[in-house]
This record gives structure tokens, C-alpha cells and sequence, in this order.
């Protein structure tokens, strides 16, 4: 594993799409303190703002890797990184762990491996992630698993987990996969999603699943629909239960028994075959 | 001084089919003989003259207008890094100003004709293209929409109309007269199309798209510009539409004219479902038809970014894809509509389309007459023309490609019986020497004593595409700018613009008309000489 620790607070955000274990794999412990990084227009080393821990061993042969390549994709980064920027950029395999706070971007276009961040996370989560599992236990920004601007498609597949409250249009364009948060959404959840599933446990604020096209909304908490999404019935979604199971193994919970979900199709100002499920406890 | 020894070479407008000869350039041009300077061996190389693009948008309000619409293209694009040569700079649908200059250059093209200028915007067409570098540039003038030309025509006074359409090339600084869905774009001001050609314009009493189409082609002629009316005709894009193209083609008879992305206007059928080719019909009419010129405006599948004057049409297209949209208004000359798409090879349509570029291209007899472009980037990238030089070269190659159409789309195409294979001698003249003359530019698309020296060294390769699109050479007035495939010493192209006679007078008629009709004064309207970079003026 290699340990990098934040040392000096970046004044601009930090372009740091190298902090990722298919860039530091098999790389030797110098290399990795020179990996490049952008602090606004200047192109800086890594360890201009990061100590680069000792996991290594001290230098071999100058050039020679000194980890095994399986150590080598394990990275874990202390300090509050809100505003080091693409850590895990579309890593393919790996680990990282962030103690601390991750900036914007965090494993866009990820398309394998796992990142977990301790405490809050920015903006455009898992924006356009193909695999892979981004957990985050504090906030998140807004964005989560959506398309950038103008892309026809957001994430489409892996798994978003966020423990604390997400900002506007989560889930923006999304295609496939699960994000699920466990605090409420700001506006435009699901904003023209195309498919996958959006878990709210803890509701949301207005406009969820404006211009949904596919896809499927569960929210555990009643909330505002727009008037563009027509009751179809109350029912318990046997595909619910595969899913409740899944994303039990993940630590999410989502109940099946003891209650009904009111289920919603919509937008029909598309028209749109999407779905938005209610949870509604047994009174 | 540069001799280029060894090569085969092509050059059709001297009647030279795959010679070996030496080819001498002195300042810039192509001379007899040189005692002096760099020899290049090009011996088991093939030499061509400079490419030259008859139609294509690489510049000016509507394209950068595109730039902004797509930046989900910009971040997947080639990108140009900044060197000691060259600018930094994206390639893909809508390569920003200097890398078009780039990828022209790095493809063995060397002169460009932005296709759709409005006079409003011509200004910024023209700093643009000063941003482009190596390539030698000319514009075509929006016109067919023009309500001050319109007015007058309506009115029939055709002889002011010529003094305006006269003054107005000369105040854009452009070089040919270009007609777009004439009477449509005007019309699409009221939400309407222009459809039928012998149908009074929408908003006016009599003026109908055929007496605009055949009074701008008359002006033209006898303003006697090098290049004719430059036309994209009615119903663009439409099934059905070769009835509109064919009458088109007779308005036009007496006249020159050269018919803008063929592809796009030589479809049959009632609807989406029923569309089919009509390419052995145009091309039937075309064969015996000498007055005109086409351009292919082929397409390829993948994403492209349609980008047009035709309003109405972007309106539709918009309507049928659900994608974004972008619409300009350009107060009384013209428009123009936005719409990223993708043409994919498992739709109908598209599928339909594909092969009617191919077929017009194969079963037009005179390479003179036809030319290699896709509308850059409507029908595909300019960048891809390699792809379609293959498939042009190689019929089994087509076969096995057709194939794989969808079943339906079969029945509705000839590409699949056409065994026509072109030859190294005929890709030069559809991508150089037939553009070349139709331009009216003497120095361009040959490599005779005295032509510009824009000279293309290929190696030979039996996949065109490999060949076509890594040039190993590539010669710009003389000046070395491609060397074994790397862009190198990047120089600046120059602009051709013509200068038409007129009766100075016409600008007290216009004056208080554009005073009372446009949002800008009429001192400011002119494109100031200078604006255009190394500009070349020819007086006609
Ligand atoms: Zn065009």
C-alpha cells in the first residue's frame, strides 16, 4: 500500500488524475514522489503536496519497481483533499482510501476497483463510471454517477454509496448501475435518466426524475412529485427483493416487508417509461 | 529550391497517369527545371497535387456556434499539443481553428473552401481563417436568402439585383456566390419551409425558390465568376426529394452550376420507412447534364455535427432525434440550425444514405464533375475521406461493407452490383484536379510548369485508406510542411477573393435600405481587406 499525505493545502484546486493505482503500479518510489500534477496552469510534483509514505522500501536499483504490482494498487491519502481534484480518474483496478475529504471528479470514468472516502466527497462522483464501487460516508456534491455536459449518457454500470445528504441531479443521465444515498438529494434526482436505479432513503427535495426516460427511483421517504408522473398502483416489487439482498451485502437497507410501494411512471412530458417507487409503511 | 526525383506521378490535368518524372519548385511554384536547393527521393512513392476541398465549414460563427453546442466532442477529441512548430488544438467533428489547419495539411490537403458565409458574420469567417494555418482558403457568400436581393428579384429588377450581389462579394471578401435552400431560410422566419420550387417564397407575392435559384445562377454567370452558383438545393435531407433535385437541375439549364453534397437530394420514397436510393436517376440526368458540377457529401457512419443554413431542416432533424438544437437568426440574410448526430449502420435511413454517397461517386461517369467531400462535419469529418478513397478504390471490399447493412436497406440501394473501382488517376482528380477547375483556380490540382506548388508525396499502399491518410510529404508553396508523416514549419495560407465590377452607384440604393433594415450601420457592414489574411484579389 502506498500512503500519501496531504502536506500543503493547494491555494487553486489540484489536477491530480495520477493519484491512481493503474498510473502508480509497478512505478519506484521516486517515480511516484515526480508524478506530475497541475496546481492551476503549473505543472508541480506530486510530493510538492503530498508526503509519499513509506510503504516503500528505500530505493533499489535506480528505474526497478520496489513493490509488487499488487501493493502498488492500494493507495490511501490522509488530509482534507477537498480540493485535489480526479483522484481515481477511470482506474481499472485497485483500492484507494481517503481519510479525510475528496475533491470534484473522484473515479470519473472508473471502470473497476473500489474507493472509499471516510468523509465528504464534491461534486461529479463516479460522473460517466462504467464498474467499480465508489463508497462515501459523509456528503456528497451534486452530479453523482451523472453525464458531463452535453455526453448522452451517465454512469453506466458500478455501484455509488453515500452515507451522508447529495446535491442536484444526482444520477443526471444515468444509464445503468445502483446509486443509492442514505441522507435526502437536492433537486433533479434522476434528472433524464435512462435507466439503472437511484436508492433515496432519505428523500429529496423538488423535481425528482425530471425528463426520466427509464429507470427506476426508489424513495423510502414521501416526497413532491411533479405533476408530470401519474399514479399506476401500490404493489411489492418482486425485483425489489433481489436488489434489497444485493445491496444488503453493501450495508444498505431497504425494506420489503411490512409495507407497500406506491409506484409512479413517468415523465410523460417525454413520454417517458420510467418508474418512481414510494415506500409506504403499513399504518 | 526543391526536386522531387523518382515518383510516380499523377496529375491529371496534364494527362500525366503514374509517370516517373522529377518534379522542380522554385519560390513557391512549380518549375521546369532547378540547379540548386533539396532533392527528396520519392522513388516507389506516388506524387500528387495538393488536395483541394470544394466544400466543407471550418470557420465562422455558425461552426464555432457548434464548438460550444458539443463540448461531450471536445473531450473525447485528438488532441494537438503544443510544440515548437505547432499550436495546441482539438481535432474530432469540430477541430478548433489551428488544428484544422493541421489535419488538412497532415492529410495532403491544401486549399479550402469554407462553404456557408454570412455577410453579417464574414468578419469573423475571415479572422478564423487567418488562424488557419497552411492551407490556401476562399469563401462562399450566403445569398439565397438575401432580402434585399430577394426584393429586388421579386420586383424584377434583375440588373440591380447583379450591382447588389456584386458589391455584397466584394464587401464580405469572398470569392463564389453560395444558395442555400433558397426561400426556405427566409421563410423558416415564419415557421414554414420552402418546398415547392415554382411556389411563391412564404412572406412574398411572387418571388418563387426556381427564379432564385435561376436569377442567382444568371448573376453569377454574368458577373463571370471563376466558380458558378454554388447550390444547396430544396428539401434537403428529404425522402422523396429527387423530384426536387431533378427539377432543380432544369431550372438550371443554360446556366453553370455547381450541386452542393449531391448525397443529401437524391432520396425516394413517400417517408422514413420507405426512403430509398435515387442516385442511378440524378445520376442518369447528371451524365448528361455538362453545365454541372456535384460534390458527393458522402457519409460515413459515426457521430457527426450537422450544421447548416437550412433552418427548417435542423428544425426537423432536431425533431427526429430529440438531441440538442441550436438556431441563429441572421437578420435579413440567413440562419442557420445546429444538431450533433449520429449516422449508425444498423438504421435504415443512414444506412440508405451511406450508400448513396458511394453510388453517385461510382455511377456519375466524369470524375471531373464529381468530388470527394461529406459537407464536413454533416456527412462525417473531413478527416475520414481516406476511409471513402478505400472504399472507392476497392468493390469487394464495398460488397462485404454492404453486407452488413441491415436486410431492408438492401432493396432500396445499387451500391452492392457496382464493381467500379477507381484508380490512383481518378482520386486525383476527385479530391484535386476536377475541384480544382471547377473552382476557376488555375494554379491549383496540377503540377505543371508554373501551378502553386502544393505537392503530395504518398507511399503506395493497396489500402487507400492507409496510404491516403499518412502522406509522407507534403509540399505547400514549395515550403516543406509535412516531412515523413510530421507536421513541420507550419506557415500561413493565403485567401483567395474576387473582385466583380460594379456600378458604384448601387450603394446609394442600398444604404438607406440597410439603414432602415439591419441592426449595424453601413460603414461597419464591409469586411476591410486587410481583415483577410495574405489575401489574393482577382479582379473579374
Ligand atoms: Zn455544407
Amino acid at each position: 500500500m502506498i500512503t500519501l499525505t496531504l502536506k500543503q493545502q493547494p491555494t487553486v484546486p489540484l489536477e491530480a488524475e495520477n493519484i491512481c493505482p493503474d498510473v502508480v503500479a509497478g512505478l519506484t518510489h521516486d517515480a511516484v514522489r515526480a508524478l506530475p500534477v497541475y496546481h492551476g496552469k503549473r505543472q508541480c510534483r506530486l510530493d510538492e503536496f503530498f508526503d509519499v509514505g513509506q510503504a516503500f522500501q528505500p530505493d533499489g536499483q535506480a528505474g526497478k519497481p520496489n513493490l509488487r504490482t499488487d501493493e502498488a494498487t492500494e493507495l490511501e491519502i490522509h488530509g482534507d483533499c477537498s480540493r485535489v481534484k480526479w483522484i481515481g480518474r477511470g482506474m481499472t483496478r485497485g483500492r484507494i482510501k481517503v481519510v479525510g475529504n475528496a475533491g470534484m471528479h473522484l473515479g470519473s470514468g472508473m471502470t473497476g476497483g473500489v474507493i472509499e472516502v471516510t468523509g465528504n466527497a464534491s461534486d461529479w462522483v463516479g460522473a460517466e463510471m462504467k464498474d467499480g464501487l465508489i463508497r462515501i460516508h459523509g456528503n456528497a456534491g451534486g452530479q453523482v454517477g451523472a453525464a458531463y455536459r452535453g455526453s448522452l449518457a451517465g454512469m453506466a454500470g458500478g455501484t455509488i454509496l453515500i452515507g451522508g445528504n447529495a446535491g442536484l441531479e444526482v444520477g443526471m443521465r444515468m444509464k445503468r448501475g445502483i446509486i443509492a444515498v442514505g441522507g435526502v438529494v437536492r433537486d433533479f434526482a434522476g434528472l433524464q435518466m435512462k435507466g439503472g436505479t437511484l436508492v433515496l432513503l432519505g428523500g429529496a427535495e423538488i423535481r425528482t426524475g425530471a425528463w426520466m426516460f427509464r429507470g427506476t427511483i426508489v424513495s423510502l421517504k414521501p416526497i413532491k412529485l411533479l405533476p408530470t408522473f401519474s399514479y399506476s398502483c401500490e404493489y411489492e416489487p418482486s425485483f425489489l427483493r433481489i436488489y434489497a439482498k444485493h445491496l444488503r451485502t453493501l450495508g444498505v437497507t431497504i425494506p420489503i416487508d411490512g409495507g407497500m410501494y406506491q409506484r409512479f411512471t413517468g415523465d410523460t412530458s417525454l413520454p417517458g417509461k420510467g418508474e418512481i417507487l414510494v415506500w409506504q409503511a403499513q399504518s | 529550391m526543391l526536386r522531387i526525383i523518382g515518383g510516380k506521378v499523377y496529375d491529371p490535368a496534364n494527362n500525366i497517369n503514374g509517370v516517373i518524372k522529377d518534379i522542380c519548385i522554385a519560390n513557391g511554384k512549380i518549375v521546369a527545371d532547378v540547379d540548386a536547393g533539396r532533392t527528396i527521393d520519392a522513388t516507389g512513392r506516388i506524387v500528387f497535387p495538393g488536395g483541394v476541398d470544394i466544400h466543407t465549414h471550418v470557420a465562422g460563427a455558425a461552426l464555432n456556434f457548434a464548438r460550444a453546442m458539443t463540448p461531450e466532442n471536445q473531450r473525447t477529441a485528438a488532441k494537438f499539443m503544443h510544440t515548437a512548430d505547432t499550436r495546441a488544438g482539438i481535432g474530432g467533428p469540430t477541430p478548433t481553428t489551428f488544428a484544422t489547419g493541421y489535419l488538412y495539411a497532415g492529410m495532403g490537403y491544401t486549399t479550402v473552401v469554407e462553404a456557408a458565409v454570412p455577410i453579417l458574420s464574414a468578419k469573423h469567417t475571415h479572422e478564423e481563417l487567418r488562424d488557419t494555418p497552411i492551407v490556401d482558403k476562399a469563401c462562399m457568400l450566403l445569398m439565397a436568402n438575401n432580402e434585399i436581393v430577394m426584393d429586388l428579384l421579386e420586383a424584377g429588377d434583375f440588373e440591380r439585383a447583379k450591382q447588389v450581389v456584386a458589391w455584397l462579394i466584394w464587401a464580405a471578401k469572398v470569392y463564389g456566390v453560395k444558395a442555400v435552400n433558397p426561400g426556405g431560410v427566409t421563410a423558416w422566419k415564419w415557421g414554414k419551409d420552402a418546398k415547392q420550387l415554382h411556389e411563391p417564397v412564404y412572406g412574398y407575392n411572387k418571388i418563387t425558390p426556381a427564379q432564385i435559384i435561376g436569377g442567382l445562377a444568371n448573376i453569377v454567370d454574368q458577373l463571370g465568376l471563376p466558380h458558378p452558383v454554388h447550390l444547396h438545393c430544396n428539401n434537403l435531407g428529404a425522402p422523396g426529394n429527387v423530384a426536387t433535385t431533378l427539377e432543380t437541375m432544369k431550372v438550371l439549364e443554360g446556366n453553370r452550376a455547381h450541386m452542393a453534397h449531391l448525397q443529401f437530394h437524391a432520396y425516394g420514397g413517400d417517408d422514413w420507412h420507405t426512403m430509398r436510393s435515387e442516385a442511378t436517376q440524378i445520376a442518369d440526368y447528371f451524365n448528361k447534364h455538362k453545365n454541372l458540377t456535384a460534390d458527393a457529401g458522402a457519409v460515413l457512419f459515426g457521430n457527426a455535427v450537422t450544421i447548416t443554413a437550412d433552418g427548417p431542416w435542423q428544425h426537423l432533424l432536431y425533431q427526429l432525434t430529440g438531441r440538442k438544437w441550436g438556431n441563429l437568426d441572421v437578420e435579413n440574410e440567413t440562419g442557420c440550425g445546429i444538431v450533433p448526430y449520429t449516422y449508425k449502420g444498423s438504421n435504415l435511413v443512414n444506412a440508405v444514405q451511406w450508400a448513396v454517397g458511394l453510388e453517385l461517386l461510382l455511377l456519375i461517369d466524369d470524375p471531373w464533375r464529381i468530388f470527394l467531400t461529406t459537407d464536413h462535419p454533416n456527412g462525417a469529418c473531413f478527416w475520414r475521406y481516406p476511409e471513402i478513397i478505400h472504399l472507392l478504390m476497392n468493390a469487394e471490399v464495398r460488397k462485404e461493407r454492404v453486407k452488413k447493412l441491415p436486410a431492408k436497406a438492401l432493396s432500396r440501394i445499387v451500391l452492392g452490383d457496382l464493381d467500379r473501382q477507381y484508380s490512383l488517376y481518378e482520386i486525383a482528380i476527385i479530391t484535386s484536379a476536377g475541384p480544382a477547375r471547377a473552382l476557376g483556380m488555375p494554379n491549383k490540382g496540377h503540377l505543371g510548369v508554373g501551378a502553386d506548388a502544393d505537392v503530395v508525396i504518398f507511399n503506395e499502399n493497396p489500402d487507400g485508406e492507409m496510404m491516403f491518410r499518412y502522406p509522407r510529404y507534403v509540399i505547400k508553396a514549395g515550403e516543406i510542411v509535412v516531412e515523413e508523416g510530421d507536421i513541420k514549419n507550419p506557415h500561413d495560407g493565403r485567401e483567395f477573393i474576387v473582385k466583380p465590377t460594379y456600378d458604384e452607384k448601387i450603394e446609394d440604393y442600398l444604404k438607406p435600405v440597410f439603414q432602415s433594415q439591419y441592426t449595424m450601420s453601413f460603414e461597419n457592414y464591409p469586411v476591410e481587406l486587410e481583415r483577410a489574411h495574405h489575401a489574393e484579389v482577382r479582379p473579374v
